[in-house]
């Protein structure tokens, strides 16, 4: 695998029940990069974000993440990598429990024999970073949901990881904090060398920021490019999706029966 | 529609489903204790958990083991009247309570009160991801957040019961000899003399250290394997009070069986 190429997916397959989920996903992370991958509802975003990360076990293919095949891994060699790793979870994900200080001291104390002045050090410039030093004494419970998103990425940046991981960022937040978490990403990303793996279905917020975006339906990468390719690409799945367009090949409709089929069939217990 | 085959399959589907919860639940003890050295090495963890399981209970089991208490003393007078031994009335709120009711109305009211208010918690914290977060940066949750929480029930437990017992005890004094008139030095000789440590209190504080770890694993238990919706977490909790109880129960039957079979 070449030197710049971080995480290396080749032809990966998850069945879920029976249920193919992934089926054949080949992708080059670069580092030093941002990469959005993209796609509607249920087509298995979060599910190849799980297998990256070690949490899914593959029905087949490989994941390759610096010199480490992931999914040949044991449980604490997965935790050994998971150290160089940062996850940021759909709603944050932050300790109910602890304060936003405690949160972002989390993974330093569990992980580390600094002191407890280094530690406060090290959690203040984090969240100086993400902007909420002064929140530092909150609960999560007192937090919007723009900042305990930002609480999140000060988390998961804590111990400086190689490779950050998003999961749905911007879902549920209002327009200015979607904006600051989206800046706070490529900032971050860039501050750290860090490279990014984000999995949204935000396609403006994502074509600001990344450097590279791959399109999922249906479990199968159907498109791949950068900002400016995806802009102009004609293909019909890109299409539908930049332009959120109801017409084209994504269905709306989940697969059934025709209506009248079914109508005439009479009530049966479902 | 109805056919025995469908029934048969519902049954044999539901059987199946069972043993292999059961299996996943000793496979569970069994990985709570093979991660326990985070709960010992960092002992103000399971403090915590002490602290959350136990003196946070402390309110409820005092105050119903006063009721026990006195209840014991009012039935057991009424019944040791009828045969003039009334002085004995120490030794029978004595045993009573350190035999059977201590161990088991504490091991009952614990799961209540602190059974069900872990499975809520690791319930809660798996449906918000909390324990996927912990598992990302590298943390086991088994031992950063179960194993405490299991460790401070079992702790708590026995301690528990011995002050609901006391309380009892003290509640049996009270209603005897406060306000009936049985005499003080007689409630309390003959109890001493009733009472073996070894035989009575000793059997009685290893029913409820057992207690402790049924409930304690059922608790975390449920909560861990919750389905993680608001639903989910519901019936968890209402699954740890059921089975606490039945098993609290049934391993009482168990366990007097093996201890009190008329010797001494």
């Amino acid at each position: 695998m070449p030197d710049d190429i971080l995480v290396d997916i080749e032809d990966l397959q998850f069945n879920y029940d029976g249920r193919p989920v992934l089926q054949g996903i080949n992708m080059k992370i670069p580092r030093g990069k941002v990469v959005a991958i993209m796609g509607g509802s249920g087509c298995g975003k979060t599910t190849l974000l799980r297998c990256i990360g070690g949490q899914l076990r593959p029905t087949g293919g490989r994941v390759r993440l610096e010199k480490h095949q992931v999914c040949e891994m044991s449980e604490a060699e997965l935790y050994r990598l998971r150290r160089k790793m940062g996850m940021l979870f759909q709603f944050g994900a932050l300790f109910t429990d602890m304060s936003v200080f405690d949160n972002v001291a989390f993974p330093l104390r569990e992980h580390t024999d600094m002191s407890e002045e280094m530690i406060r050090d090290l959690v203040m410039m984090k969240l100086e970073a993400v902007g909420l030093r002064g929140a530092r004494k909150l609960m999560p419970g007192e937090l919007s949901g723009g900042m305990a998103r930002r609480v999140a990425l000060a988390r998961a940046v804590a111990l400086d990881p190689m490779l950050v991981m998003y999961d749905e960022p911007f879902t549920g937040l209002d327009p200015i904090a979607l904006g600051v978490i989206g800046q706070l990403i490529r900032k971050l990303n860039d501050a750290l060398g860090a490279t990014s793996i984000m999995v949204t279905h935000d396609i403006h917020e994502s074509l600001l920021i990344v450097d590279y975006i791959y399109f999922l339906n249906g479990g199968r990468v159907v498109a791949e490019g950068t900002p400016d390719e995806i802009r102009a690409s004609k293909d019909p799945f890109v299409h539908q999706f930049v332009y959120a367009e109801v017409e084209g090949p994504v269905h709306f409709d989940y697969p059934a029966p025709s209506i009248r089929q079914e109508l005439l069939a009479g009530v049966t217990r479902v | 529609m109805f056919s025995p085959a469908s029934l048969i399959r519902k049954l044999g589907h539901a059987t199946v489903e069972r043993i292999w919860r059961l299996g996943f639940a000793a496979r569970f003890f069994v990985a709570i204790l093979r991660l326990s050295g985070t709960s010992f090495r960092r002992l103000p963890l399971t403090l915590r958990e002490i602290y959350f399981s136990g003196v946070l209970s402390l309110l409820i089991i005092l105050v119903s083991g006063l009721f026990v208490g006195l209840v014991l003393g009012l039935q057991g007078f009424e019944t040791l009247q009828r045969y003039g031994s009334t002085e004995a009335l120490g030794v029978l709120v004595a045993l009573s309570l350190t035999r059977e009711l201590g161990p088991v109305v504490a091991a009952l009211l614990f799961a209540s009160r602190a059974g069900s208010s872990v499975t809520a918690e690791i319930g809660l914290m798996k449906a918000t991801e909390q324990l996927k977060a912990m598992d990302m940066m590298a943390v086991n949750p088994i031992a950063r957040v179960v194993a405490p929480r299991f460790w401070g029930g079992v702790v708590a437990m026995p301690l528990l019961a011995a002050m609901f017992s006391a309380m009892g005890v003290l509640g049996g004094w009270l209603i005897g000899v406060v306000f009936i008139g049985v005499d003080d030095g007689a409630f309390w000789s003959q109890m001493q003399a009733g009472v073996d440590w070894r035989y009575d209190v000793w059997n009685g504080v290893i029913k409820s250290f057992v207690f402790g770890i049924a409930v304690s694993l059922i608790a975390v238990f449920e909560g861990y394997d919750s389905v993680p919706t608001a639903e989910g977490v519901s019936r968890a909790i209402t699954r740890t009070v059921v089975t606490s109880a039945l098993t609290i129960l049934a391993l009482d039957f168990v366990l007097t069986s093996f201890m009190f079979r008329g010797a001494s």
